[in-house]
């Protein structure tokens, strides 16, 4: 089968899976530019593992289609594999094996030989190449996943939380891999729960929820949607305040999101005793939680 | 052939034991033969008048004076259930232990196709297999050598066939299992060996019984079949390799559609 589409490195289409009676994904419409650096976020549970483990062949999809690097999830998973690298979010090897065992096995796999650039990321991550794997701590087995996952320099990489088990040192080489990788024309498709992570590396976001894809944008765009963040004091009773058209509750019964004209704001401020009130650009976290509790069936 | 070279490298302490384990015993037994000789005169009237058990183990018909029927009582069914309990053993975690020990989505991220996992695993059992019957055949040639008794080599090699036979067909069944478990199956892979074995020895048994020496794999390992007849009963031997096709087949079309968790 020819390529798809050349110019999407992911490309889904009403991307179902179910497990039984449990949802998995249901009807998931994303697409992920080629040489893009791509946030994928939801709480557990949401889906983003789901939606990892159906484009890379390891479970089948119930309806729907998708594409990677322009090549059929279903039927051209070998050449998907050729072409990505995937690093899991829970990684595990052969026990018995040591960690240069384990890179050149998936090196040979891929009947590759990565020798140089996997000792350059393992010297950067500071892997002890002649430790059992089984001795290794959860960072430690993800630095020997990053290594397997990026040594053969893919077109696409697949992340699933990868920073997890990461100190934060760690965290800023692995995050200076990624950015180099992406340079030099690599996607990076990562998923998390962290979304500071993806404010701070990310060009593109989606967010899922609930198996469905609440928003994707670029991270710049969903920055300055025009919502604002209003904490206040004073008032015994914010029923007024909620009234309003385009106000929702940010977390605290003293703190709001708003979307709307501030005049309408200004008015039904004016007539509260108010101790004191900031008004500040939400967090790209407090973007999402807005749209969780907004857009898509309340509150959880 | 980079899994199944993996595949070997983490079963070489498996296959050591086994194979040195099964090998030892044999060649005790063949070592025993010398002393225990003189005194087989006793032990075949002593069997002839044991009834059932006679059968069930097929010693009507073998003479424990020669050490060609000596061998494959004893050592017969040291390699019988022993070899047995390995193949079930190896087969059913061939495929199953990568889910087990999460390294499947490790493995299946990387560009291969899951046939051609299947492909590797299921040569690896049978070299891991084809490994442990060499050596055991090693060591009773070795000790067989050492007690300088003479012995027939046609039905020598034909009982270590059918047993290699034998434990072809149950690790074909056992591999198809595999395919479908996720957490563990070594119990399951030895309880299926043994309920074979009993199989046979209920078919020895009861003539209305016969019909299972068509089921159970240790039906064309009778060793008084072969040593009398010099030959493997097809009519038991083929069903066997049929079942064991279809358990492989089966394996390959369920583990290429399986959700791997």
């Amino acid at each position: 089968m020819a390529k798809t589409n050349e110019k999407y490195a992911i490309e889904i289409k009403k991307l179902t899976k179910t497990y039984g009676k449990s949802r998995g994904i249901s009807e998931l419409e994303l697409s992920v530019n080629e040489g893009d650096f791509f946030g994928f976020i939801g709480p557990n549970g949401a889906g983003k593992s789901t939606t990892i483990r159906t484009l890379l062949g390891l479970i089948s999809p119930t309806s729907g289609r998708a594409s990677v690097l322009g090549y059929d999830i279903v039927s051209e998973k070998k050449k998907i594999l050729q072409e990505a690298g995937y690093l899991p979010s829970e990684i595990n090897f052969y026990n018995g094996m040591k960690v240069k065992d384990v890179i050149k096995y998936s090196a040979d796999i891929r009947r590759k030989d990565c020798t140089e650039k996997a000792s350059v990321l393992s010297q950067r991550l500071g892997l002890d190449l002649n430790k059992k794997v089984e001795e290794l701590s959860l960072g430690n087995r993800k630095k020997v996943g990053i290594v397997c996952a990026i040594q053969h320099s893919p077109r696409l990489l697949i992340l699933d939380e990868p920073t997890s088990g990461l100190d934060p040192l760690m965290q800023r080489e692995f995050f200076s891999i990624l950015k180099e990788e992406n340079d030099a024309g690599s996607t990076i498709f990562f998923s998390s729960h962290i979304l500071s992570e993806v404010q701070n590396h990310c060009k593109t976001a989606a967010f899922i929820k609930d198996g469905r894809i609440i928003i994707s944008d670029k991270v710049e765009t969903l920055e300055q949607t025009g919502t604002k963040k209003i904490t206040l004091t004073g008032p015994s009773d914010y029923s007024h305040i909620l009234s309003l058209a385009g106000i929702t509750p940010a977390g605290s019964e003293n703190c709001f999101f708003y979307t709307g004209d501030f005049k309408a704001l200004l008015r039904v401020l004016s007539e509260e005793t108010i101790k004191d009130l900031t008004i500040t650009e939400p967090s790209l976290e407090e973007i999402f939680m807005n749209y969780y509790e907004t857009k898509n069936g309340g509150k959880e | 052939m980079t899994i199944f070279k993996q595949e070997l490298r983490s079963q070489k302490i498996s296959i050591c034991i086994w194979s040195f384990s099964i090998g030892l015993l044999f060649a005790v037994c063949v070592l025993m033969y010398p002393d225990m000789k003189s005194q087989m005169n006793g032990v075949n009237e002593m069997f002839s008048s044991m009834g059932n058990f006679t059968q069930a183990f097929g010693m009507d018909q073998l003479n424990f004076g020669t050490l060609i029927g000596f061998y494959t009582v004893e050592g017969g069914n040291i390699l019988g259930i022993g070899g047995a309990f390995f193949a079930a053993i190896t087969a059913i975690t061939a495929l199953m232990k990568e889910e087990k020990e999460r390294t499947a989505e490790f493995l299946m991220t990387h560009p291969v196709s899951r046939k051609r996992v299947v492909t590797e695993k299921l040569i690896s059992v049978f070299v891991e297999i084809i490994l442990l019957n060499l050596i055991v055949f090693l060591c009773a040639l070795v000790s067989i050598f050492a007690i300088k008794e003479s012995i027939e080599f046609k039905p020598l090699i034909l009982l270590h066939v059918a047993y290699l036979l034998m434990q072809f067909e149950i690790a074909g069944i056992c591999f198809c299992i595999s395919a479908f478990l996720r957490k563990t199956g070594v119990g399951i892979g030895i309880g299926i060996a043994a309920v074979f074995y009993f199989l046979n020895i209920v078919a020895n048994i009861s003539d209305d019984a016969k019909v299972l020496k068509y089921i159970t794999p240790f039906g064309y390992t009778e060793g008084s079949d072969i040593i009398n007849e010099l030959s493997l009963k097809t009519e038991y031997l083929i069903p066997g390799m049929i079942f064991m096709v279809i358990g492989i087949v089966i394996a390959y079309i369920h583990y290429s559609v399986k959700d791997l968790q």
